[in-house]
């Protein structure tokens, strides 16, 4: 069942009764992440938080390994200082922070977010849903169907359908 | 936003008039990218040259062997700056403004970057040896001097450049979607392999905001980092005019300030072209002008340090090498730079001049002429009036190839980023919207 909003307050309304409902597996789209959609749907914060801590700290372990192994590996005394020195080294660790950090969490939302909809590639979709109409996708049982569009519209849905 | 735009902006026509940009772009667009090309060809062929008979054309002359290549290289990453600065930095300060500009400003960033990229290349002389710069164990076991500013610079550039193709990458992702969505033919096809299956769904925008949210925050210290470490190449070294501690946050401030200067070069014809103005509003070019006028302040206070502490710390040297900058043969050069960048854009404190883009885009022009002077009197004035060199005294002069290569690193920018311009979101769809009053069915309420 795919419904279409127009309006963002309506959008609210539906995934609360739905919420209420007991409905847990419908799929809201929107244009544009809002707060209120979020706090409706009252989600776990996403792990991508993970992807970036732990990308990071692997960066910095790796750019310590890689100025301090390849300095000692052949030891050639420069400028009087010791062959591992590490107040230089501490920028290529920063960088490689940097650069883990940001990979890994573009990993995290690859993983996460655009290959994950792969998956769910047979849930129906609307081309308005980029542009300017929420949406809310709830896959439900013949017998409930029309339960759940009655519940849809009555929270101002523009547009219900059979999907 | 809400405030300065018409109230016939909404969530629409956002999509569609952005979705505009990619049709045809009309003749002047073309003769844009026509002289851009141009420029680029002129560029290949000094290299060309340059490549035949060695960097003796560069005109190099002792101690001078750091010259417009090297200044185009600071100042194209100098260029790159302000780009993230826009989109991570005032991400985080929930700046609503920078919506409407921040794609030009990221998409400018990674071609700068690019363009900087090519300039140690060019500079090093035998290009085919650039894989030394690389730690990779080769046939004698050596790696490179991890003590050395050189080897930081290449880690920091390569981070940058990887960082910001990311950053622009992802936020590119959700626009991409919505003109999949109202785009037919061959591009329906393109856009719709290059959204990667972008559906705006609940599940894709949490991950999503939240992994954005990160990258803004690496990216943030990340662009202070990145100028840091190019001003070290310099400041790590003793020679006079080079060595002090207030490099690096005189560079940063000097990037950001070239960097929004560019900013607003670019958008005052992307903004005609794409008649783009009930989204880029003079309030934002007011903003632009304010983050202008800040950091050239930053920069012209750097300017007073200088030769304050040149002055004050009473070695000879470095005196010398500061008379030499204001009064020697370069004496040209480096009032250029101080009028261009630190005079002019004082005229920004006047809100009538903030608010005429005509005069903001002559003073735009000025700063970057101005930024890249700046670099060439630090580079080149310091290595000619070097006082340990007194009986080598150079007679250093920008050569046609100099000119030449220079000229094609504009035309080598100016394409990539007009191809991108037209062929991806110019403005930032999901962005603007967000800055937008939601559509609601009660009475309408600005978040």
């Amino acid at each position: 069942m795919l419904a279409v909003f127009g309006h963002l307050d309506a959008t609210v309304d539906a995934i609360a009764q739905l919420r209420r409902g007991g409905h847990t597996d419908f799929t809201v789209y929107s244009p544009i992440p809002r707060h209120e959609i979020e706090d409706a749907l009252d989600q776990p914060v996403s792990p991508v938080r993970m992807f970036t801590l732990i990308g990071g700290i692997a960066g910095c372990a790796i750019g310590a390994w890689l100025t301090l192994y390849m300095s000692y590996d052949w030891p050639i005394v420069l400028g009087g200082k010791p062959i591992g020195s590490i107040p230089p080294y501490v920028v290529i660790m920063f960088e490689m922070t940097i650069l883990f950090g940001a990979l890994s969490t573009i990993l995290g939302i690859a993983f996460n977010a655009l290959f994950a909809a792969r998956r769910l590639g047979t849930v129906a979709y609307d081309p308005r849903f980029t542009n300017d109409k929420f949406g809310i996708f709830v896959p439900s049982e013949p017998a409930q169907a029309g339960q759940v569009e009655s519940l849809l519209r009555g929270a101002g849905a523009e547009e219900v359908r059979r999907a | 936003m809400a405030e300065t735009s018409p109230s016939r902006v909404t969530y629409d026509f956002v999509t569609r008039a952005i979705a505009r940009t990619l049709g045809n772009p009309g003749k002047g667009y073309f003769a844009l990218l026509a002289a851009a090309v141009a420029l680029l060809g002129v560029g290949i062929v000094c290299l060309l040259f340059l490549l035949r008979y060695g960097l003796g054309l560069a005109g190099y002359s002792h101690p001078v062997y750091w010259a417009v290549y090297i200044t185009c290289f600071v100042f194209w990453v100098g260029i790159a700056h302000s780009g993230t600065l826009i989109s991570a930095i005032l991400f985080l300060f929930r700046s609503g403004w920078r919506t409407a500009v921040y794609r030009t400003a990221e998409a400018m960033t990674v071609f700068a970057v690019m363009t900087a990229g090519l300039f140690p290349l060019i500079h090093i002389g035998r290009q085919w040896y650039f894989y030394w710069l690389i730690p990779y164990p080769n046939e004698r076991g050596l790696w490179p001097n991890f003590k050395s500013p050189l080897i930081w610079d290449e880690f920091a550039i390569g981070t940058y450049f990887t960082v910001s193709t990311v950053f622009l990458i992802m936020g590119l992702i959700p626009d991409i979607a919505a003109v999949r969505d109202v785009a037919t033919g061959w591009r329906k096809k393109l856009y719709a392999i290059t959204a990667l299956g972008w559906r705006g769904t609940n599940e894709q925008w949490r991950h999503y905001a939240r992994g954005y949210l990160y990258l803004a925050a690496l990216a943030t210290p990340l662009v202070l980092s990145v100028h840091s470490v190019v001003s070290w190449d310099f400041a790590m070294a003793i020679v006079p005019g080079w060595h002090a501690t207030i490099f690096a946050p005189y560079f940063v401030a000097g990037a950001i300030y070239s960097g929004v200067a560019l900013v607003i070069t670019l958008l005052v014809p992307i903004r005609k072209l794409f008649r783009l103005e009930d989204l880029i509003t003079v309030h934002h070019f007011e903003n632009l002008a304010k983050l202008c006028l800040l950091t050239g302040m930053i920069v012209g206070y750097a300017y007073c340090v200088e030769y304050f502490t040149a002055w004050f710390g009473g070695h000879a040297a470095e005196q010398a090498a500061f008379w030499y900058r204001a009064f020697g043969p370069f004496w040209w050069a480096s009032w250029t730079m101080i009028i261009c960048n630190a005079f002019l854009p004082l005229l920004l404190w006047r809100k009538t001049i903030r608010t005429s883009i005509l005069a903001l885009f002559v003073i735009s022009i000025f700063v970057n002429i101005g930024m890249w002077f700046e670099r060439f009197v630090i580079i080149v004035e310091s290595l000619a009036g070097e006082p340990f060199e007194r009986f080598a005294n150079a007679t250093y002069n920008p050569t046609w190839a100099d000119w030449g290569i220079m000229a094609g690193s504009f035309g080598w920018f100016f394409m990539w980023f007009l191809l991108f311009v037209k062929n991806f979101p110019a403005v930032s769809i999901s962005e603007v919207k967000e800055v937008l009053p939601a559509p609601q069915r009660g009475k309408a309420r600005v978040s």
